[in-house]
């Protein structure tokens, strides 16, 4: 069962695409560790950190891209399932500063010194095992992507207005974490991290283990996304973004299908957010903000909705430009962004890989006509069924 | 639940639905017998729509009974899914098939096999499923063109595609509104033959507007008008009765 899952995930490009990330996140941190600095080879840490990063958007890219491109689910609030395994990782590594933060409380994070705080809340107990952190790296968003998707698809929102409330989802979010009750250090976040499993978060060893990771988990999402949509559930997903009410009157539950894929997507975003904030060294409200969400749309488009390569290289790119638009020309990024979508909606529908993958077939099919130049029959002539069943 | 003691396939009694005060359908009565094929006709609004979408559960009634399979399911209290599992397929108007998948794809997803997330999930084609998918493609005529995109085919086409997917599913009841509007005359002509041999196996009502097709199926013929049935019988004595030239033909 499994194994024929993993058989048609693993198939043709998915491999090579799999193997060309681990490779990376194998190469881009021995470049970094290996070579002495002054090589021409060599990788400064902050860029292995700001690469990391990037493969961390990449798969909140593509963790979009299996409700958007596939299911057709236009979730413009996916940046809360990143930030909330954002803020589970973060909670983790509060624990972990421990005596040594400024106010020196052995179990009290700083902010909750600071607000006068005498005992953790309840939801942060238990934050400083590794393990059921990781746990609720998956089960918060996955909790929430259920109980959203579970009222939304069963009352059939759909289109526009689902996409509206996954925004005021979001919002909603931003909003209760900007408080200082909430008890998640309010606007400031949580930051000044110092150890990671006993390892230090500063140190270039822990950076390479942590982008190499980030290679790793993203591999891993892809072959997972990529078994999701070759599998019968996929061709039913595709189904659905294209046809909602014949997948419905073929007797399949499109209000599970959607689930299913909402939650498991949910979970992506939340490894993202997790792998992101040890290597950001933060996590605050701003990233439940509506905008970053968006944004990740906007790579989505940009590197191809419905292709598994696409929203990868979309995210990656977009973030090469942003980080060098922000440097560069930093009151122009905001117009740049939306020039660029609007470019890929009117100019390239399917995204780079699509339109790729879209010339390339393009090019099959003149090859294939060439070859049986003449044999075709016109289909309108073409026989009429046959009358048996 | 409420049972009715009745042999027939579909069984709706006064069956009445309105939309922000227009009566869509005003107390509908109807039965389909097992193995039957039956075509309705009536003028635009009358109801025919409307009446599928009651019996496959998009709309549920104001009031009335519909029940199938001899009365022992009260579909007035399934859903979409629940329905087209315990064996009624519909044909849209439009013909709606999968676009971005192959022919191929959409006999597989049609087929008549376990619906739920992680049975299609880990779902493996067997030599039974494909030689079914093979033999729903000869009775459509469609297996040359197996790997074709169904954005790719025809009108007619497509409404083939659409028909040998409601095969697969292996309904006992299929619900076919207009198959033949914008195919040629050659087509719609192969499509009355298509849908007389499927009615072998199971009931189909067909609901069409080309009188010419009605007459070329031969079968016992509803005429609806204003939500309820105007007359039925046989295509001679509906067409000659005074009340459906005057609602319908004669229009």
């Amino acid at each position: 069962m499994i194994t024929g899952f993993l058989l048609r995930a693993l198939e043709g490009k998915i491999i090579i695409a799999a193997a060309i990330l681990v490779a990376i996140g194998l190469l881009v941190p021995a470049l970094n560790l290996l070579m002495p600095p002054e090589s021409a080879l060599h990788i400064p840490t902050y860029i292995v950190s700001l690469l990391g990063k990037y493969l961390c958007y990449a798969l909140l890219a593509l963790a979009l891209d299996l409700v958007w491109g596939y299911c057709g689910i236009l979730s413009l609030g996916h940046g809360a399932f990143f930030a909330l395994g954002g803020y589970a990782m973060g909670m983790y590594l509060m624990r972990q500063v421990g005596s040594r933060g400024v106010y020196g409380d052995p179990i009290l994070p700083d902010f909750m010194v600071f607000l006068n705080w005498k005992e953790l809340p309840w939801f942060w107990h238990g934050m400083d095992m590794f393990p059921l952190a990781m746990a609720m790296v998956l089960i918060v968003p996955g909790l929430l992507a259920f109980v959203f998707g579970w009222f939304a698809f069963r009352s059939r929102v759909n289109g526009v207005y689902l996409s509206i409330i996954t925004q005021a989802m979001t919002y909603a979010l931003l909003l209760a974490f900007f408080r200082n009750d909430m008890g998640f250090g309010g606007n400031n976040g949580l930051t000044d991290y110092k150890e990671i499993i006993g390892f230090n978060v500063q140190a270039d060893g822990t950076r390479a283990v942590l982008f190499a990771l980030s290679a790793i988990f993203l591999a891993l999402c892809l072959i997972i996304a990529s078994g999701i949509v070759r599998s019968k559930f996929g061709k039913v997903l595709v189904g659905v973004r294209d046809a909602e009410s014949r997948v419905r009157f073929l007797g399949y539950r499109v209000e599970n299908i959607k689930l299913f894929t909402f939650v498991v997507s949910a979970m992506m975003a939340g490894i993202a957010g997790a792998l992101y904030v040890p290597q950001v060294g933060i996590i605050n409200p701003g990233e439940f903000a509506p905008a970053n969400s968006i944004e990740v749309v906007v790579w989505t488009a940009v590197g191809g909705r419905g292709t598994l390569i696409g929203p990868i290289i979309g995210a990656i790119l977009v973030n090469v430009g942003k980080s060098y638009f922000t440097g560069a020309f930093p009151d122009l990024w905001l117009f740049a962004l939306g020039g660029l979508f609007i470019f890929v909606t009117l100019f390239l529908p399917k995204g780079i890989v699509g339109t790729v993958q879209q010339y390339l077939a393009r090019r099959k099919d003149f090859a294939r006509a060439a070859d049986s130049d003449g044999a075709r029959t016109d289909v309108k002539t073409e026989p009429a069924p046959a009358a048996a069943e | 639940m409420k049972e009715k003691t009745t042999s027939s396939l579909l069984y709706l009694d006064g069956v009445s639905v309105s939309f922000d005060g227009f009566k869509a359908l005003n107390s509908l009565s109807f039965i389909v017998e097992p193995g039957e094929l039956r075509a309705i006709i009536g003028p635009n609004g009358a109801g025919k729509t409307t009446m599928m979408d009651i019996i496959t559960g998009k709309t549920r009634p104001d009031s009335g009974d519909v029940f199938f399979d001899g009365g022992k399911i009260d579909l007035t209290k399934k859903d979409e899914a629940d329905i087209a599992q315990l064996g009624i397929g519909r044909k849209f108007q439009k013909p709606t098939v999968f676009e971005s998948h192959t022919v191929w794809d959409n006999l597989e997803l049609a087929l008549n096999r376990k619906r739920g997330v992680f049975a299609t999930l880990f779902y493996r084609l067997t030599e039974t499923d494909k030689a079914r998918i093979e033999e729903i493609m000869t009775t459509i005529r469609l297996t040359h063109r197996r790997d074709e995109l169904a954005a790719n085919l025809s009108h007619g086409q497509k409404q083939w595609l659409e028909i040998g997917m409601l095969l697969a599913q292996e309904p006992k009841l299929l619900l076919v509104d207009e198959p033949v509007a914008g195919m040629t005359d050659a087509e719609t002509a192969e499509t009355a033959i298509l849908l007389r041999e499927i009615a072998k196996t199971r009931s189909v009502v067909v609901v069409e507007h080309d009188m010419g097709f009605i007459r070329d199926l031969g079968v016992k013929v509803t005429c609806l008008a204003e939500g309820s049935v105007l007359a039925e019988g046989s295509i001679d004595f509906v067409s000659s009765d005074p009340k459906v030239i005057e609602n319908y033909l004669g229009r």
